[in-house]
């Protein structure tokens, strides 16, 4: 089981490796001076010329390619004209409040549509599976920025039950920053009271992420909860007269559920990248409310920063995903 | 353990490809949610192709405002209402879907195209070749589809040309693979064909001979994925990249109304459930396609 | 003679398919006393798997659709029983075995967990089984449980069982498996075991052993044994009695030697001539002409007669009833076919 996990930790390597190429491509071989999309939309042709001398944009690509990764290693990822920050610190700022988000996100998701597809695949062809169907449908062509919008509409403006937007009001004093996720953080403080603030703040963002992959997770865990029903394993289990339910809830769902995992991993990351949209709509301070700033100040770095941490935490969860299949799946496991 | 039944048939013959047209059409128009995302999206082509001359306000398209009818709520004039520049929203949501439509397809087509071309030359090439393709795909899946639509669009500057390619880049992938697996699969058959059409050269056998029979699969994916291209393209237009006004566009729309929240629902309302009407209209008829051509589909 | 432990009588049974109805079984009748075990014999399709699956309640009842007919076990009906009352029955009082041992097992599961769920399924209605006392609590049922599978496992002759206790099924033979599956048939201690080709999936050489296992346990547990095959091989060596199916019926049936000997209907003659020996020439294997019958639009009366050659208008009038052989032609009592021509010439076998 190590050697397997060293194996993979070292295949990460060059999988990162390709990531930052792939993302200095972008920055450097696009049309467009790269130069001035660095020095911002502002910056006055000599000020252009000395940023490009001092961080050596003039000199040939690969060696570009290398102060940039030399660049990375030690964490610089450049500066941000907006906020006037090293990327990085902004990135560990705005950080924990996107993983908050989409960890809530994924959470409600998998809790809610597993059983809801266990469920539909129960209910096979009568008239809850096919409402199931329909919704789910409807659920994954629902922007989520228009979910959003509707969201706040109706429980916040409207009936006034859940806060506008924001993560944290500011005339409340935030819990001791420990992981960086307020929910967690007001948890191990012992801080009920911020807890259920930030749970407060937490919510119709989360849900107005969650709709999306907890469609899909249903679906996935419906179809792969017919064919587990198929199998023969689960005719011997109903004829030496194991209980349905626990068959069900024990046996079919486990089989069934190795299977979707996959697809939680994958729309892990897909969440990583669609968040932009909801903290733009809920005023959510995190990676992509400081992305969508970037793009509309045409402020490059920070783009850049984002796209790498993203991209660096989509492969980690890919591996997360990977490991815990290996968990769930005896087969896969080296003995 | 199946039931053992001996079911011998004694049919007339039919035609195997015209039995599974027909079964398939039957199939489809069986569905009654499939004969309803056809609807929708045939309303959207209308829409889209004359969009701009069925409007009842087409000088609101072209930019021109109406400051003395601001904010005016829907009424027998102004189906959804007017915006803050006094713009008759239907007709700015009419000109919209020929927008969303024109680029949503504009990504697809980019998409596949290079996709098959990859995938295409990856099956067909083997060896190294193939190797190098693939990894490059694989590359580009490491980052979410949203995020490097975002960083090119922001690196190639403004427009709705940038957005399609920006967005077009995290669409190959999928079609590189696909196309890969179909070709790896047809490539057996046909280098006995190939060996004996003397002086046949791999170009030619790839682009006339693999290629055509690839393309069902292609279709169907291009199908299912045109919702997904609309929202994306709606929701580049909502954080601002790509349509720069007076270009209608739903996600763009969207993103102006969320500051006249709630006193002016309309102008943000109609424009959100057009997006969401398109893109579940092509989800309801990808699904419907995919029933028809793939019946190993969920069912 | 003390009432037979399951009695099916004249069973029908329909399935819905895309062309049509099938009748599948067409009037099953058959008596198993308490110790006997009787091999349902007969070719892919003749419903002897439905049959079986029939007494478990274990056929999926919208495609199929039981017409006139009980199934008695223990003088109750169990076409007339309810799914909860059937739970209690499976496992406990009818195990299963069937053919396949590499996807009869839980992949995911360790062989210990399945095992204990079953135990404990059983328990459920029979706390003796566990030897606990009824008011034990859940974790001392699950250690009684657990003792009892390692118990089981080394009944059935897995070696080093209590390593192997918590096991994962691919990491067992084929052989093996099928071992674990006949202790989780038996570990509920049924009444009455179902075996629908236990031994068709096997290798020949592991065969012979799980043949030689299951006499063994049938004979510890003292059980009554359905068992299902295509192979008059495993018949001879396994069964006290044998059943003979065609077309959704049976058609010969009697004590095993008796009927192996003296076969009376025209289809068991056939099937035991098509047997290849070893002393016959080359190309001198007898088959039988004919397919079978189409089951959504059999042929009238008996449905053996359009392959018979014996077949005369009668036959194709009325479907015969099993009836007892001619004393002239039977050594033993219990031997009955169906045919109205029952021919008395002893059978080369």
């Amino acid at each position: 089981m190590w050697s397997y996990l060293v194996r993979r930790l070292l295949l990460l390597v060059p999988v990162l490796l390709g990531l930052t190429v792939l993302v200095f491509a972008i920055a450097r071989l696009l049309p467009g001076d790269p130069v001035a999309l660095a020095a911002g939309p502002n910056a006055s042709p000599a000020e252009i010329a000395a940023y490009g001398r001092e961080f050596g944009l003039d000199r040939p690509l690969w060696e570009q390619y290398g102060r940039y990764l030399w660049g990375l290693l030690q964490g610089d990822l450049g500066v941000s004209i907006y906020t006037r920050r090293p990327v990085i610190e902004d990135l560990r700022a705005y950080l924990p409040a996107t993983l908050e988000l989409v960890l809530a996100a994924m959470t409600l998701a998998v809790l809610v549509g597993v059983p809801m597809g266990l469920w539909a695949a129960v209910q096979r062809d009568r008239w809850p599976d096919y409402l199931s169907r329909v919704l789910a449908l409807g659920a994954i062509s629902m922007p989520r920025f228009f979910l959003g919008l509707l969201l706040q509409l109706g429980l916040a403006m409207a009936l006034g039950w859940l806060p506008l937007g924001g993560r944290f009001p500011i005339t409340e004093e935030l819990p001791l920053r420990i992981t960086g996720l307020l929910t967690v953080d007001a948890l191990l403080a012992g801080n009920l009271n911020a807890f259920w603030v930030a749970c407060q703040h937490l919510l119709m963002p989360a849900l107005a992420m969650s709709l999306s992959p907890l469609a899909t997770i249903m679906r996935m865990m419906r179809g792969s909860t017919l064919e587990v029903l198929q199998q023969d394993y689960v005719l011997t289990e109903r004829a030496l007269g194991l209980p349905q339910r626990l068959i069900i809830t024990k046996y079919v769902a486990r089989n069934a559920f190795s299977a979707t995992l996959t697809v939680i991993g994958l729309y892990f990351g897909w969440l990583l990248g669609g968040t932009v949209l909801v903290e733009t709509v809920f005023d959510w301070p995190g990676l992509g409310l400081y992305a969508t700033k970037a793009v509309v100040t045409q402020d490059f770095m920070p783009i850049i920063g984002v796209t790498l941490v993203i991209g660096t935490l989509f492969v980690l969860v890919n591996l997360l995903v990977d490991l815990l299949y290996g968990l769930l799946n005896p087969k896969v496991r080296p003995a | 353990m199946s039931a053992e039944m001996s079911t011998p048939s004694a049919r007339r013959p039919r035609s195997a490809g015209r039995e599974a047209w027909r079964r398939g059409l039957y199939r489809f128009a069986q569905s009654r949610l499939s004969v309803l995302g056809l609807a929708i999206v045939s309303l959207l082509m209308l829409m889209a192709l004359v969009g701009p001359w069925l409007a009842p306000y087409p000088e609101h398209l072209e930019g021109a405002v109406s400051t003395a009818a601001r904010f005016q709520p829907p009424s027998a004039q102004h189906w959804f209402g007017t915006n803050e520049m006094g713009q008759d929203v239907f007709s700015l949501v009419m000109g919209g879907a020929r927008v969303s439509v024109l680029a949503g397809l504009a990504v697809v087509l980019l998409g596949a195209l290079a996709g098959t071309l990859v995938g295409g030359i990856a099956g067909f090439a083997g060896g190294w070749t193939d190797d190098l393709l693939m990894r490059l795909s694989d590359l580009k899946l490491t980052i979410p589809g949203l995020v490097l639509a975002m960083a090119v669009a922001a690196a190639l500057g403004p427009g709705i040309f940038n957005m399609v390619v920006a967005i077009s880049l995290s669409w190959w992938p999928g079609y590189a693979r696909l196309v890969r697996g179909e070709v790896l699969a047809r490539k057996e058959d046909l280098y006995v064909t190939a060996a004996r059409a003397i002086g046949a050269r791999p170009a030619r056998l790839l682009l006339v001979h693999i290629l055509p029979n690839v393309m069902t699969p292609v279709i169907v994916k291009m199908s299912l994925d045109m919702g997904f291209a609309i929202l994306t393209v709606a929701s580049l237009g909502f954080i601002g990249i790509g349509v720069k006004p007076p270009t209608p566009e739903w996600g763009s729309l969207l993103s102006v109304a969320r500051s006249y929240m709630p006193d002016f629902w309309w102008t943000a309302i109609f424009p959100g459930l057009a997006i969401f009407l398109a893109v579940f209209g092509f989800n309801l008829l990808g699904d419907g396609l995919r029933d028809v051509f793939d019946p190993r589909s969920r069912r | 003679m003390s009432a037979p432990l399951l009695e099916i009588r004249d069973l029908h049974l329909w399935m819905r398919s895309f062309e049509g109805e099938a009748h599948v079984l067409q009037g099953v009748d058959l008596q198993v006393g308490h110790g006997e075990v009787w091999g349902v014999v007969g070719e892919t399709g003749c419903g002897k798997s439905l049959t079986g699956l029939s007494v478990s309640r274990l056929v999926p009842s919208p495609p199929a659709r039981y017409g006139r007919g009980q199934i008695l076990f223990n003088g109750q009906d169990l076409l007339q029983m309810s799914e909860a009352q059937m739970r209690q029955l499976r496992g406990g009082r009818i195990g299963m075995i069937f053919q396949d041992p590499t996807t009869n097992l839980n992949p995911l599961f360790r062989i210990s967990e399945q095992l204990v769920d079953v135990a404990l399924a059983a328990a459920a209605w029979r706390p003796e089984l566990l030897g606990v006392p009824a008011g034990a609590s859940a974790r001392e049922k699950r250690r009684a449980a657990r003792a009892l599978s390692l118990e089981m496992l080394e009944r059935v002759r897995i070696p080093d069982a209590a390593q192997r206790l918590d096991d994962f099924p691919h990491q067992f033979s084929g052989g093996m498996r099928q071992r674990v599956l006949i202790a989780m048939a038996l570990i509920g201690r049924p009444q009455l075991l179902i075996a629908d080709e236990p031994t068709t999936a096997l290798d020949v050489s592991v065969q012979a052993q799980v043949l030689a296992l299951l006499r063994d346990m049938v004979r510890d547990f003292r059980m009554t044994v359905l068992l299902i095959t295509h192979n008059l091989g495993v018949v001879a060596q396994a069964c006290s009695h044998v059943a003979v199916m065609y077309a959704g019926s049976i058609v010969e049936r009697g004590p095993v030697q008796e009927v192996m000997r003296r076969p009376t209907h025209p289809y068991t003659r056939a099937l035991l001539a098509a047997i290849p020996r070893r002393e016959m020439a080359r190309g001198a294997l007898e088959g039988i002409p004919g397919t079978v019958p189409d089951l959504i639009h059999p042929p009238p009366g008996c449905r053996f007669a359009p392959r018979c050659a014996r077949a005369q208008e009668g036959c194709r009038a009325q479907v015969p009833a099993l009836e007892p052989v001619p004393s002239a032609l039977a050594a033993g009592a219990g031997h009955e076919v169906a045919c109205f021509h029952a021919h008395p010439v002893e059978a080369a076998c």
